[in-house]
């Protein structure tokens, strides 16, 4: 999460973790009396990516798109249905949970619900204290003294060691659930938004604390948000994920520059800027409909039904994740990506009316 | 140090403010030009709570003006009062001491009846909740909900004739196949089509105000992008008023044409969109812009206000941003600043004893970048 210009480099270190094909479906339940086939949310599909050392990964969608399932095969919270996850070069896919508990310590979660993730009758010292306990590590006098150094470390008061969760506001408790997250040093931690639930001025303070650990501590951060510019802020580079696949990567200036997924397009222009002047000014993309379900996700490029610039081909071929228009770093998965200065709110697909989401009334005419 | 240091000067303001009781008529016609007659007026509302804990002042002296056909944004965050001061005009507040006066076409809401409350609610002043999977049954159709919204308020229209303006409604919130999802029960509608249900529902009636209470916050910025969007043009084609409560600075500079800030229980500063975002007074609002990440250019440190809101039991005396706010003379802390002209507009106003003048208080503004470090927080 480095906000100086001069740490915007980071992530040229070597790769802490490599994602590889990863698959994860959930059964569902059909309805139907006798089930004639098992059905699946296909929540994550063969994803790859790659996260270096010391950087900060932002990881953007919208809901139900399956960042946050991603997110959790990554710290092997759920089993992944196919594919491989790499931590420091070690398959960590199907390893046992014996072998699996000291990686744990590696590999950390910061929750978005400060109120939900803090069990409320255990006191704050006693919660903090938790992976030292779990781990053997520390005990009595020497546990409570670590405790207090990491509340101090995240800005709250060691006093306050006694004190329950509903003691705390929302910016204090997700405090603690850093202070958590940091108790072994960990190379990895995952952040699942981490900030959506707070107020603007204390989600500044978050963000902050979470910048200054990563520049001391040297942590590689997963950084999961639905808001583009708390994402822009944290991340080096951004990956955009739309129905469970990776549709776009890049460092985060080369996408805010020209984004090439038509999506990824739509969606830097649907956020509403705090600026007046600017709100006027630009060119808003309105996407018609809602994301398709998961459980039967669109054939071809799963974007074809509410994209702009659809044709034939979006239907029919799925396309790679790869380098488009010349660029280097750049990754987007579409056949016919946007060009710097387009305007895809002028295009209109070419493909069948019933392939496409139709929204009647007021959206649709405009 | 400021100009309206001197009692003098500050009371020559006050009587000048619009919104304060007594003048409000006049004045209220001054601040916005000849000829235009507010459409919903709130004046010195206090709210407040008996709880185990003591008394909660939720709201302690709100005012506010709704022009026909204008859009107010409301902005503030968790427990700055924005939600409970509209709940409590709408008679939704259950047990809450209020004072105060809330006239819509003239008529006080907070002193109606139940009966007559339930006359104007839905039908000329409708409503949109932060949710839509609570606000809307889940046992009955959307349709129905929507024909039962209609047939409450017009005794008159036929079963037959309800269904088709449902069916209506919903195609012109974005719907598609209107005449088939009439039929459909809200889980069957996705987090997007349910708040746009919401709306068709809320604005069944034609009403003259719609409050919108956080109304794309639980949705994605693509849907957000579209509900927005629904709702302006709503209301340029039907002329509606707008009351839009709302934390995302973002929304408000898209939608409001006047803007009030909100915390602790008061309006901190009121003025039109362009001057909240450019030339504000006050530094509440000041604090919650610059605490936002920048959308463009460098990425800097952010500039979080430290500390947390004020405990609304037992509320010190003084300005309810003083404990946090970087500017913070002794008399913040012991004097309550008035609400009160703090720009070249009069109907820009900011409740702060700063220097009204613009090069005082940016001298101020640079003086402190200096001495303090950027990193002062919590």
């Amino acid at each position: 999460m480095s906000t100086e210009t001069t740490n915007r480099a980071a992530g040229d270190g070597d790769v802490l973790l490599r994602v590889e094909n990863l698959v994860k479906h959930f059964p569902v339940k059909s309805g139907k009396l006798i089930p004639t086939e098992r059905e699946y949310v296909h929540a994550v599909e063969d994803v790859s990516l790659e996260v270096r050392r010391g950087e900060t990964l932002g990881l953007v969608g919208e809901t139900g798109c399956g960042k946050s399932t991603l997110a959790r095969c990554v710290a092997r919270l759920h089993p992944v249905t196919s594919g491989k996850v790499y931590f420091n070069e070690q398959d960590i896919t199907d390893l046992s949970p014996r072998r699996m508990r000291p990686l744990r310590r590696d590999i950390q979660m910061i929750f978005q619900d400060p109120y939900g993730s803090l069990n409320p009758r255990r006191r704050v010292g006693s919660i903090i204290g938790d992976p030292f306990s779990i781990h053997r590590t520390a005990r009595g006098e020497d546990r409570k003294r670590q405790v207090q150094h990491l509340m101090e470390l995240v800005g709250l008061n060691p006093e306050h060691y006694n004190r329950f969760p509903a003691e705390f506001s929302g910016g204090q408790r997700q405090r603690i659930g850093v202070a958590r997250a940091l108790a072994f040093q960990p190379k990895l931690i995952i952040c699942d938004e981490p900030v959506s639930a707070l107020d603007v001025s204390i989600q500044a303070q978050i963000l902050n604390l979470l910048s200054d650990l990563q520049r001391e501590l040297g942590l590689t951060y997963i950084f999961i948000a639905h808001d583009l510019s708390v994402v822009r802020h944290v991340s080096n580079r951004v990956a955009v994920m739309y129905l469970g696949k990776i549709v776009e990567e890049s460092p985060v200036d080369g996408m805010w520059a020209h984004p090439r997924h038509p999506y990824t397009d739509a969606l830097l222009s649907a956020v509403p800027l705090p600026d007046p002047e600017h709100a006027q000014q630009r060119e808003r993309i309105i996407l018609a409909g809602d994301v398709p379900s998961p459980i039967h996700p669109p054939s071809g490029c799963r974007f074809h039904p509410r994209c702009p610039k659809a044709r034939p081909t979006c239907v029919s071929t799925e396309p790679e994740l790869i380098a488009r228009l010349g660029d280097a770093d750049h990754r987007a998965a579409c056949h016919f990506p946007v060009e710097d200065g387009e305007d895809i709110s002028q295009s209109t697909p070419s493909i069948a009316e019933d392939q496409r989401v139709i929204e009647s009334g007021l959206i649709a005419g405009a | 140090m400021s100009c309206s240091g001197e009692l003098g000067g500050y009371n020559l303001l006050s009587a000048l403010r619009p919104c304060s009781a007594g003048l409000v008529g006049i004045a209220g016609i001054f601040q916005k030009g000849m000829g235009s007659v507010a459409l919903l007026e709130v004046r010195d509302l206090h709210v407040s709570f008996r709880t185990d804990d003591g008394i909660v002042n939720a709201v302690r002296g709100v005012s506010f003006v709704v022009e026909p056909g204008q859009t107010l944004g409301i902005v503030g965050e968790s427990g700055s009062g924005k939600s409970v001061s509209t709940q409590t005009v709408m008679g939704l507040t259950r047990g809450a001491d209020v004072e105060g006066v809330a006239l819509f076409n003239g008529r006080d809401l907070l002193t109606m009846t139940k009966q007559e409350l339930s006359q104007v609610r839905g039908a000329e002043i409708g409503m949109i909740f932060q949710d839509p999977l609570s606000s809307l049954h889940p046992f009955y159709k959307v349709g129905w909900q929507i024909i039962e919204m209609l047939r409450l308020h017009d005794k008159g229209i036929t079963k037959a004739a309800a269904r088709k303006r449902a069916i209506e409604l919903l195609g012109l919130v974005g719907i598609p196949q209107p005449d088939r999802r009439v039929d459909d029960y809200p889980h069957q509608f996705s987090g997007g089509m349910r708040q746009r249900a919401m709306i068709a529902m809320a604005m069944a009636n034609n009403p003259a105000l719609l409050i919108a209470d956080e109304p794309t916050t639980a949705l994605d910025v693509t849907v957000q992008a579209q509900v927005l969007q629904m709702i302006n043009r709503l209301q340029q084609e039907f002329g509606t008023a707008v009351i839009l409560i709302t934390h995302d600075l973002g929304v408000i500079a898209d939608v409001a044409d006047d803007v009030v800030v909100m915390y602790g229980g008061m309006v901190m500063e009121q003025a039109d969109r362009m001057t909240t975002f450019k030339s504000f007074h006050h530094p509440y609002t000041e604090g919650l812009l610059q605490s936002l990440p920048a959308y463009g250019g460098e990425r800097e440190r952010l500039r979080a206000i430290p500390g947390t809101p004020p405990s609304p039991i037992n509320v010190p005396p003084g300005c309810p941003f003083a404990a946090r706010c970087p500017y913070v003379m002794d008399r913040c802390r012991a004097e309550l600043p008035p609400l009160e002209i703090a720009g070249e507009a009069a109907d820009h106003l900011s409740r702060c004893w700063l220097p009204h003048n613009v090069a005082a208080r940016q001298a101020l503004r640079v003086k402190l970048d200096q001495s303090l470090p950027v990193s002062a927080e919590a």
